[in-house]
Formats: structure tokens, sequence, C-alpha cells
């Protein structure tokens, strides 16, 4: 276990095996994403009460229950990163928040062109978007404090303070529909009963959540790799991978 | 198929313009973030590459042997 985690830990190892999974998380992530997305363009029958505008949820839930997932890894990531320091934990951290970015940018423009039509409304300041849109701001101030810093070390210690404190908006986002009165619907899955919804309809969005987590599996992968290669183009294993292609 | 014909799936009975600037923005989005990412990290390596590069030759050049340094005029073409 321990011997793991401190392969983990290695840069060198995570870009050996990273290089080999990443074509496979790409292929079945845009597989799974596409099938979910057609199923529930062409094929899933319309909703009695919303008619077809519905048929934003299946790209509307991936991209909102991963823009808060993201948000959980980064901050177990900001925890080792503080308590172990752990150097890729930070490489993560840095390499996923503009993509936590642009999910949580796509889950608040899709969840308002949704409104138009169903609530009549773009946008109104309800607890479940308020803390989405915190949550925006949340990323694009961790990308701006990062790039504030320049000492690698400070700014990755500061950056993990404020991915952990901001880790509070995650529970409000979730419950904020039971706590509150809200505009928005309650949550589609949940993991202790069945879905409310007939099979035809959330079979697919399963689908095209999971192709929507592998493909972030992938350019979490890639975007480390990067991050890696360019910390470390001092190390002999990084001149070795740059000039003969091989690590 | 949920559709009756092709323009019923486009027009999706008006909400058409809604579902599918989503799922335009989305798709849009999801690219350019995915080509972004490769084309940082092929920039990264080939930054790497020139770097090294510079080093071998300032290295070689370093280690050519050299006469002691003298101040004597050479003329060197400027074209």
């Amino acid at each position: 276990m321990w011997q793991f985690f401190h392969k983990l830990g290695s840069p060198k190892w995570f870009f050996g095996i990273s290089t080999r999974f990443m074509p496979w998380l790409l292929m079945s992530g845009i597989l799974l994403l596409m099938a979910g997305v057609v199923w529930g363009l062409a094929f899933a029958p319309k909703d009695y009460l919303q008619g077809n505008s519905y048929r934003i949820i299946f790209i509307h839930v991936p991209t909102a229950f991963m823009a808060q997932s993201v948000y959980i890894m980064m901050a177990s990531a900001a925890l080792v990163t503080l308590v172990w320091r752990m150097k890729l934990a930070d490489v993560f951290v840095k390499a996923v928040t503009p993509v936590g970015l642009v999910l949580t940018f796509l889950a608040l423009f899709t969840g308002a062109v949704w409104g138009k039509p169903t609530w009549g409304t773009w946008w109104i300041w309800d607890a479940r978007l308020t803390s989405m849109l915190i949550l925006l701001f949340l990323y694009g101030g961790v990308i701006a404090l990062d790039r504030a810093i320049n000492d690698e070390k400070s700014a990755a210690r500061a950056v993990a303070v404020l991915v952990l404190v901001g880790v509070v908006n995650i529970p409000i986002i979730k419950y904020s529909v039971e706590w509150w009165n809200t505009l928005h619907q309650p949550a589609t899955f949940k993991l202790t009963e069945k879905p409310s919804m007939p099979a035809e309809m959330w079979v697919p969005l399963l689908l095209s959540v999971l192709g929507l987590y592998l493909i972030f599996g992938w350019l979490a992968c890639i975007r480390m790799q990067t991050e890696i290669l360019s910390r470390e183009q001092r190390t002999r294993w990084v001149k070795e991978f740059v000039m003969k292609g091989k690590v | 198929m949920a559709f009756d014909s092709f323009a019923a799936f486009v027009s999706m009975e008006g909400h058409g313009p809604y579902v599918w600037a989503c799922y335009a923005v989305f798709f849009v989005l999801m690219i350019v973030l995915m080509a972004g990412s490769v084309r940082s990290r092929d920039a990264t390596i080939e930054s790497c590459r020139r770097r090294y590069e510079l080093q071998a030759e300032k290295s070689t050049v370093a280690a050519a042997p050299t006469t002691s340094a003298s101040f004597a005029r050479v003329n060197v073409s400027q074209d």
C-alpha cells in the first residue's frame, strides 16, 4: 500500500502509466458520451411535462455532476499537498482547475437555456443557481491565485488552502434543492433510491455521465503530463523522453 | 426513434433552438478544451527539445579547444 502511494507520487511513474491508459480513456469516453447523447436526443421518449426541452438534461447533468466531483477531487488532492507535500497532488490541482471552470460554465449555460422554456426565465437568484455561480468564481479564484504567486511551493500551499476552504460550497450545492424551496428540480440520481424516470431516460443519462467522466480522466492525464514536463525539464528522464520519445 | 421525421427532430416542437444551442456550445467548448490540452503538451515538448539542443550546442562550443583570449581585430563580413 505505502509503496503504491510512493510510486503514485513519482511524476516519472505517473507519466509512463498514464501514457498507456490515455488512448483507452479517450476512446471509451467518446463512445459512451456519444451513445448517451444520440440515445437521449433521438430515441428517449419526450417528457410529459417539459416536452423536448428536457433533452438538455443529457449534457446538463453530466457537466453539473462533473463540475462538483472535479472540485471534490481537487480538495482531496489539496489535502494531500498540505499533509504529505506530494508533488503530483499539486500538479493535479493545477491541471484540472481550468477543466472544472469550463464544466461549471457549461452547467450554468445549459441550465440557463433550459430554464428559459421551462421556467420562463434565463436566470434567477435561486439557491442552486447561486451556489453554482459561486463554484464558477471559486475555480476562477484558484486559477488567479496560482498565477499571482511566482514561487511554485508557496503557490501550491496557498491554492490548497483556498480549495479546501471552498469545499464548504459543495454540500450547499448538493442540498440546496432540499433545504430551500427552489425553482430547480431535485436530484435525478440518488444512491439510495431508484430513479424516478423510466429506464429509457436514465440509462442514456448514465452513459453520458460515465463518458464525460472518462473524458475528464483523459484531460486530467494529458494536462498533468504537460505540467510535469515543464516542471521536471531539468531531470534526465524528461530529456530522454523528449529526445527519444520513451519514458 | 422519438420523432416522426427529420424536420420534427430538428424543430423539437419549438424547443429546437434551446436544445441545439446547448449541444453546440457543449461540443465546441469540449473540443476547444481537448485540442488546447493536446497543443499545449506538444508545445511544451517542443520547447524542451529546443532547450536541450541549445544546451548541447553550447557545451560542444565550450568543449572545443580555444586559444587564450586576444583582442586582435578580426574582419568578419557583415552581410
